[in-house]
């Protein structure tokens, strides 16, 4: 689905990608683990178009992406929910769904947004309030739900459980793992590690723009150095 | 009292063309932070494009709409040539282009056309309606009439289509709007060939009234940047209730002061504005939940 080979990017003259390896899996989910300023947003921003390449390869769906624009790799079903979610908070609930199907001009878009609100419920009650006015825990929702309008194959979430109260992360999670059984592979950011691997297939540990470790989620999770430096154990 | 009537239709009148060059400023804002002080050179454009076309012989239903056309020609050009090659500059950079673009549109101007002043005639007439004894000239009614319908069009445009809700949503976060597949090269795009249409539309309409020149630009410019400070930059409200403030404003001072004064206004009410409340009436008194 996603192979990333040698990725390098850089905030001038500061490199924050530092040759980046990285598979996904169709179907799977793979989450990178990671302190705060390991690289792995801008590792999602690379993947996603709106952060330039410096060197190396992203390859999706069979096709190198590398220097396409933002714009078309959502057309090609690679979505984003960014980080801080980036709802478009001036618009109504219901108008940030209807601009996350921006890229599919069909008559499917009601289809899409009643499944939308059938995994969000509150969504459906809020649709025609003004997204700034939401919760943190309800933006966080219309932003998947957003990023799932445009029937994604390939789903970028970056970081879904920051400033959120611990409640709301199971439940945020929890939605998260169950789009895997509408098809959609998800590669997930999380400062969270031990949410983000509890529901993971594989996981990719960054450091200071390097994948320092991979394998599979269960054998990160009782790994003695994971377990020291991002658990907490 | 009448003669109260008489400044408050003249000046709701110049106050519409006002209205309309501060939409064209807060269009191309919300689209790209940048305040665009080309604006008024599309008025120009509207005016003495459609004046020249006009003399030349052609009719004033053809000549209009291919000035229009012509000006969001060029409010494209601007913004593929000069502002988004820029991209990533800092805004202060940004707004001196558009000012040095302004200066250049003028410069060609006064080659392209001439230096001396012209008009066309009015669309309906230039005999004036009597209004419980103030009078409106038929063109003036065309001025009011052309800016609701304007901010109607554009009004359905932003809030109903899906274009036009991509507009907004890249005004609002143009990271988000990328992320959910928006061009948003496009939207600035259509921006400035939108705000180029509507400031030549003002010049189209106004010049039977006000005349144009190949300089009018600057000082339209400025009187629709007072109207868009006053109204708080980036609200489309804002920019028509700032437009209409103004040229009333103007049009009491002009009539009970002296209209030595008229001009003066605009500066003093962005002086006022900046020292009292920096986002005007309706401006985003910026709010955001984390």
């Amino acid at each position: 689905m996603l192979s990333v080979r040698n990725l390098r990017s850089r905030y001038g003259r500061i490199e924050a990608l530092c040759g980046i390896d990285l598979d996904v899996e169709d179907g799977e989910i793979v989450t990178v683990i990671g302190a705060n300023g390991a690289g792995k947003s801008t590792l999602l921003r690379c993947l996603s178009g709106v952060q330039p390449a410096s060197a190396g390869t992203v390859e999706f769906a069979g096709q190198t992406i590398t220097k396409m624009p933002a714009h078309r790799r959502v057309a090609r079903g690679l979505a984003q929910t960014p980080e801080g979610r980036q709802i478009f908070t001036t618009l109504s609930v219901e108008d940030n769904l209807r601009l996350g199907a921006y890229v599919h001009d069909d008559d499917r878009y009601e289809k899409d947004r009643d499944a939308a609100f059938d995994m969000f419920p509150v969504l459906k009650e809020k649709r025609d309030q003004i997204a700034g006015s939401l919760s943190g825990g309800q933006q966080q929702m219309l932003a998947i739900a957003r990023a799932l309008m445009s029937r994604p194959k390939c789903l970028l979430l970056d970081e879904p459980s920051m400033g959120l109260a611990p409640i709301l992360v199971t439940q945020v999670l929890e939605a998260v793992k169950s789009l895997r059984s509408v098809g959609v592979t998800l590669l997930l950011v999380e400062q969270n590690a031990f949410a983000a691997l509890s529901i993971a297939d594989r996981g990719y540990v960054m450091e200071v723009g390097q994948i320092t470790m991979a394998g599979p989620a269960g054998e990160l999770i009782s790994d003695p150095r994971i377990r020291k430096a991002y658990l907490g154990l | 009292m009448s003669e109260f009537l008489q400044y408050v239709l003249s000046g709701t009148t110049v106050g519409a063309v006002y209205a309309l060059i501060a939409l064209g400023f807060t269009l191309i804002y919300n689209a790209s932070t940048v305040v665009n002080f080309a604006q008024g050179e599309f008025v120009m454009i509207g005016g003495m494009v459609t004046a020249f076309l006009f003399a030349a012989g052609t009719p004033l239903w053809l000549a209009a709409p291919t000035a229009i056309v012509v000006a969001a020609i060029v409010g494209i050009l601007l913004n593929k040539l000069a502002i988004e090659p820029a991209r990533g500059a800092s805004v202060i950079s940004l707004i001196v282009i558009t000012i040095g673009a302004s200066i250049f549109l003028r410069g060609l101007a006064g080659i392209v056309f001439d230096k001396q002043i012209h008009r066309f005639p009015a669309f309906t007439g230039e005999d004036p309606i009597a209004v419980f004894g103030a009078t409106i000239l038929p063109q003036g009614l065309w001025v009011l009439g052309g800016g609701a319908a304007v901010l109607v069009g554009l009004y359905l445009f932003l809030t109903r289509s899906i274009v036009g809700k991509a507009v907004m949503a890249t005004a609002n976060n143009r990271l988000a709007a990328k992320l959910v597949g928006i061009n948003t090269n496009s939207m600035m795009t259509l921006s400035f060939g939108l705000s180029a249409a509507i400031g030549a539309l003002a010049g189209v309409l106004a010049t039977p009234i006000t005349l144009v020149a190949y300089d009018v630009g600057v000082g339209m410019a400025l009187k629709g940047f007072a109207a868009a400070m006053l109204g708080g930059m980036g609200s489309p409200v804002g920019a028509i209730v700032g437009g209409l403030l103004l040229g009333l404003i103007e049009a009491m001072t002009a009539g009970y002061l002296s209209s030595e004064y008229k001009d003066a206004v605009a500066f003093i009410v962005i002086l006022i504005v900046l020292f009292v409340m920096p986002s005007g009436l309706f401006g985003p008194r910026s709010v955001e939940r984390v």
